[in-house]
């Protein structure tokens, strides 16, 4: 209030102070109108340019980020199809290389039964023929012209003969076709056989052809990718946001079994290396053991996992011949065990400490022991020894996603930063745009205070020009 | 990539070398004195309690002690039982046990004093809670606050309570202080003048057992 006052003239007439102080005020605005728009125009020209100049820094950095960003991400994505096709063709060369080493043998049987089957054939095939000596004989008794009883009598001793034999052949016949069944059943198995090693082979070529079907896939996404195509691009971007999405999300309960881990070992970390070493003021050196503990179980993981080749974060690991993979792999895989069993020790000794510190806690609150320990009240300290053991081989798979993540947030990074600067280039721009329109607009605020004089000023100036225009034509009339 | 290697490594010796080493600054020291005078030597089972409590409370590396309030106070000898735990929790465990025994030893064979030196027992407390060298110091006075100095005990000097938390237990208000309530809050304020003055950094007065008794050792920021 005291310095409201202190800017009056007249502190008992306020009203006459405040009146005096406007007109001082008007009058310095209307003086330092011209200069006023001329600082406002500046400013805001100043800041258009420099919002345009900036956005436009944006955009070219966005455009080159993003053609950065689809380089790595082309490179990135070669190199995996590269890596897919690679395997897919491993993997059908291994079933051609199995296959072939059976093939012989295979061809070899069904040739084999092929010829036994055309053995069988041939021999159904043979009919034994009709006696040739009938024929003749009966050529010559149709020869005989005058007819009596000796022709009638040869004709029916033949034909008893030829009853006789044709029973007899009929038998033949009959036994003959017997026989010829008996080698058709015979070849019954023979035929099953060609048709189950007819089967095996067109699996093997079903699988072959899936294959190959694979192959042909990954080969369709390789040559876009290295055609460049946007189509490719885009898929691979959006595969990679789905890819970031799924990781973390088995990373986030990874890290939920992670702090459970914490949990168990935390306590009894503290029996080793002290409860009351601070590495700072609020950090336990037995909290960071058992966090040490965790990441090493981790580390052995992802290195056990790279060295089976199941991920490929570290190119070394993936280049070592096999040999020394093979020894690697077995280290890793020995550490985990022996981290896997500390850790499961640390759970019984956490279990051993809790019991403990509540016996204590009894003694001290004088209340009575609990009745009795029944096998019941082992089955935590159990359960605490065996996710200790287990838990560890889980966090090892941790891997797996972590090499996702790895990848792909490189790719969702960079399209965010794109977007990012793009966003900020778009609203640098606007407000350029609104700033080169809001100098008018300041202007006229400017001038709304100072409307009295400026109305005076045009009066002053309407009324010289009528002046001078009446002067003139004063001038004209005389001259 | 090895210039980053290396400021890594600078950056975690760096962590480790200011922070190792010093765990004696998160660690607190505890002095209980406990009033064995005239009729609050009937108040020891509370005081059991207090000492229950603080043993459960209290984690590996901190130190605890416990001593009466006699005539004169400014011994060891009035020390009952002073312990600093182990790092390792099982052991720690143990010593609690072991402390426990000698309280309870102590409150069974139980003399009243004749006087009440509370100004030796916090000297004498001082004395022994900058011995540990712990990070937060705490005085803890199971008494009336009634002191009562024998003849030829001197304790009318400027005393040294630097960085000293005192807590005032269980402070009983004395027939006289019923009958004139004044003499009671003048006696806490005496007291916490004398503390401020000696440099404690906290003057707190718990008398609700029940409900407040973790202020004992909650430190006020």
């Amino acid at each position: 209030m005291g310095e409201w006052h202190s800017w009056l003239f007249w502190p008992d007439s306020v009203a006459l102070s405040i009146l005096a102080l406007s007109v001082l005020l008007i009058t310095f605005m209307y003086a330092a109108r011209e200069p006023m728009h001329g600082v406002i125009h500046s400013v805001c020209n100043l800041v258009t340019q420099s919002t345009r100049f900036v956005s436009r820094w944006l955009f070219l950095s966005a455009d080159s980020m993003r053609l950065r960003n689809q380089s790595v991400l082309m490179a990135h994505s070669h190199e995996s199809i590269a890596t897919l096709i690679d395997r897919e063709f491993e993997r059908v060369s291994n079933i051609i290389r199995k296959d072939m080493q059976e093939f012989p043998a295979l061809q070899r049987k069904l040739m084999e039964e092929v010829t036994r089957i055309e053995d069988d054939y041939r021999k159904c095939g043979e009919v034994p023929p009709p006696p040739p000596e009938w024929v003749n004989a009966l050529e010559s008794v149709s020869q005989i012209k005058a007819g009596g009883d000796i022709p009638r009598k040869l004709l029916e001793d033949i034909n008893k003969s030829i009853q006789k034999i044709h029973d007899k052949t009929v038998a033949e016949f009959r036994r003959s076709y017997e026989e010829r069944h008996k080698i058709l059943k015979g070849a019954q198995p023979s035929w099953r056989s060609v048709e189950k090693l007819m089967g095996e082979m067109d699996k093997k070529l079903v699988t072959l052809n899936s294959n190959a079907k694979q192959i042909d896939g990954h080969m369709a996404k390789f040559s876009s990718i290295r055609a460049k195509d946007s189509k490719a691009e885009h898929a691979l971007t959006t595969s990679a946001f789905v890819q970031l999405a799924i990781s973390l999300l088995v990373m986030m309960i990874a890290m939920g079994g992670a702090f459970i881990n914490y949990k168990l070992i935390a306590l009894p970390m503290s029996e080793m290396v002290g409860a009351s070493d601070y590495i700072t003021n609020d950090l336990k050196t037995s909290d960071v053991a058992a966090l040490v503990i965790i990441l090493m179980e981790a580390s052995m993981g992802l290195f056990l996992l790279e060295s089976l080749r199941i991920t490929q974060l570290f190119p070394k690991i993936a280049s070592m011949d096999d040999r020394m993979r093979r020894r690697l792999m077995f280290a890793s895989l020995i550490f985990l065990v022996i981290l896997a069993a500390i850790e499961s020790s640390l759970a019984l000794m956490r279990d051993i400490l809790i019991s403990d510190k509540a016996s204590l806690m009894r003694d001290l609150a004088s209340v009575a022991p609990p009745v009795s320990e029944s096998w019941i009240s082992n089955i935590p300290m159990a359960g605490q020894m065996i996710m200790g053991f287990v838990l560890p081989f889980a966090l090892a798979f941790v891997a797996i996603p972590l090499e996702s993540v790895v990848h792909s947030l490189r790719t969702v990074i960079g399209v965010l930063l794109v977007q990012t600067m793009r966003g900020l280039g778009f609203g640098l721009r606007f407000i350029g745009v609104v700033f080169r329109r809001f100098a008018r607009v300041f202007e006229l605020v400017y001038d709304i205070p100072i409307v009295i004089p400026l109305m005076i000023e045009r009066w002053v100036m309407t009324l010289r020009d009528t002046q001078s225009v009446r002067v003139h034509a004063k001038q004209r009339v005389t001259s | 990539m090895k210039n980053g290697l290396l400021i890594l490594m600078l950056l975690s010796s760096s962590l480790f070398a200011s922070g190792c080493g010093d765990s004696r600054i998160h660690s607190q020291g505890v002095y209980m004195l406990v009033d064995t005078s005239g009729t609050y030597s009937q108040e020891l089972v509370k005081a059991t309690k207090i000492i229950n409590y603080l043993l459960a409370t209290l984690n590996p590396g901190d130190s605890l002690a416990v001593a009466k309030v006699e005539t004169r106070s400014f011994t060891e000898k009035d020390i009952i039982a002073k312990v600093t735990f182990d790092n390792r929790p099982s052991q720690a465990t143990q010593q609690k046990r072991a402390f426990k025994a000698k309280i309870d030893e102590f409150s069974g064979q139980i003399k009243g004093s004749a006087y009440t030196d509370i100004t030796g027992g916090l000297i004498q407390g001082a004395e022994y809670l900058n011995e540990t060298k712990a990070g937060t110091k705490t005085i803890v006075v199971f008494s009336d606050m009634q002191e009562e100095l024998g003849t030829g005990t001197v304790r009318d000097f400027p005393i040294k309570l630097d960085g000293m938390r005192i807590v005032a237990l269980n402070v009983t208000k004395l027939n006289a202080d019923n009958a004139d309530p004044r003499i009671y809050l003048d006696r806490l304020a005496r007291w916490e003048e004398k503390v401020r003055k000696a440099g404690a950094t906290e003057w707190i007065v718990v008398n609700d057992l029940d409900n407040n008794i973790e202020s004992i050792l909650k430190t006020r920021k």
